[in-house]
């Protein structure tokens, strides 16, 4: 597509790793936020065109692998009830929770639609005025607009069988949690460019200042995938922790405006519990008091969940860059796209689909 | 559901009082939700994530960056740098 074609230009390629690598001079340790860029980066092979000694630690930023357990639990409990219509993006559709998933409700009657956008559901609750339509609204900041739009136009539109069920989480704060963990070894962060689209980059000169820590907004494309680690080279060698922006083609400094204004509107901070990873204060968003009529928690009254996570599953590490997909015993046995033991292998940004989607089953089989 | 494409804008139209626009993913239509980058134009590539256009793609900038990376390899050459 046009210009965009030349992001992964060979050639360009190239000359970028030519100059990873002769600004190389030490190991060093970089954490990508975004599942979609580790993705990019093990379907592209780009970590191991790397020096030696550089590791991609790959981080927390896959909404369908951080939504907590409970929230899948409720989301279950919502799906079941009589009359409802449960709508959500498909790849929650198999994440697992206490024993079963969205899919098994859906196979024992219930009616679960996979939708494309929060709006489609909007849809579907106007269409059907006798049911109650819910959507599971998850996600991060890249996403949250979207929901707060849908929410803000049933109001507007006087849709009242329409509800969100609401598990958004926040990067920065994910960040924060990550560099005080005691084992953490994140030396820098390729930050996740679609988020910074929404929220601009306002939030991350304090935590790089805190932290000590290089922030580079970083693209989806391999030559910006190469372009951030490039940059986040540059200032571990000059020992300098800055933000800077890779990804300037769709990362203005301030954001979109329009839809933080309605992100404010719509929704307030609260704690949230990741799962694998545990609570992070103040690191999600629900609905804000106007708009709290629309919360599906309080509609179908799920607040009390109990929980029960495979003992098996080491998600939690993998998302807390502990350990690489396949250090798990589980991995591409007990625990396979098909028969997930955790989200990371659920979803299609998780960590654990991309080692077993891309050439990395291999590495099980010499382990083993 | 986290990855946002890129897409070009065919056209644009009012919907129950919000921007919608019919936007082109190489070949895709899909209907996009227009509010948050309200000043696209028909022609131009925005960012879409779950039905919604959350940011334009400036091309100068990326025309910026890929002449950056060009100069990077030529600076290396002249200097002779590994």
């Amino acid at each position: 597509m046009k210009y965009l074609d030349e992001f992964s230009d060979p050639v360009l390629a190239r000359r970028l790793l030519d100059q990873i690598h002769a600004a190389t001079t030490r190991p060093w340790a970089m954490m990508e936020v975004c599942g979609g860029q580790t993705h990019s980066i093990i379907r592209h092979g780009i970590d191991q065109l790397l020096p030696d000694g550089i590791e991609m630690i790959h981080g927390p930023g896959c909404p369908v692998c951080v939504t907590p357990l409970e929230m899948i639990d409720r989301a279950l409990a919502i799906a079941a009830t009589p009359g409802v219509i449960f709508c959500s993006f498909g790849d929650m559709l198999r994440v697992p929770g206490s024993g079963r998933d969205l899919f098994t409700v859906k196979s024992a009657g219930a009616d679960v639609r996979v939708v494309y956008s929060p709006l489609d559901a909007l849809t579907i609750a106007r269409d059907n005025p006798d049911r109650e339509v819910v959507f599971f609204g998850i996600g991060f900041e890249t996403t949250a607009p979207a929901n707060a739009m849908t929410v803000y136009q049933a109001r507007r539109l006087g849709v009242r069988n329409f509800s969100l069920l609401v598990s958004h989480v926040l990067v920065p704060p994910a960040i924060a949690a990550i560099m005080e963990a005691p084992n953490c070894r994140v030396q820098a962060f390729l930050a996740a460019g679609h988020v910074c689209s929404v929220m601009g980059t306002s939030l991350y000169p304090a935590l790089a200042e805190r932290y000590r820590v290089p922030i580079v907004v970083t693209g989806f494309e391999p030559l910006d995938i190469l372009e951030g680690i490039r940059q986040t080279v540059v200032q571990l060698e000059s020992g300098t922790h800055e933000v800077t922006n890779a990804y300037p083609r769709a990362v203005p400094p301030e954001g979109n405006v329009p839809a933080r204004l309605m992100l404010e509107d719509v929704f307030e901070v609260t704690d949230r519990t990741w799962r694998g990873i545990g609570m992070i204060p103040a690191s999600g968003w629900r609905l804000s008091a106007r708009y709290r009529s629309f919360d599906a928690e309080e509609r179908f009254a799920v607040g009390e969940i109990h929980t029960d996570e495979s003992p098996l599953c080491r998600a939690g590490e993998v998302l807390q860059g502990h350990i690489k997909p396949h250090e798990c015993s589980a991995f591409g046995k007990e625990c396979t796209p098909r028969n997930p033991l955790g989200a990371t292998m659920v979803s299609s940004e998780g960590a654990c689909a991309a080692y077993y989607a891309y050439r990395r089953l291999d590495l099980v089989e010499v382990g083993a | 559901m986290c990855l946002a494409v890129p897409g070009q804008v065919k056209s644009i139209s009012e919907r129950d009082g919000t921007l919608m626009a019919d936007v082109d993913f190489g070949g895709v239509r899909k209907d996009v939700c227009l509010q948050y980058v309200p000043d696209a134009v028909v022609g131009e590539y925005v960012v879409v994530h779950v039905g919604f256009a959350i940011q334009r793609l400036d091309e100068d900038s990326a025309k910026q960056t890929l002449a950056n990376f060009e100069q990077l390899g030529i600076l290396e050459e002249e200097f002779g740098a590994k």
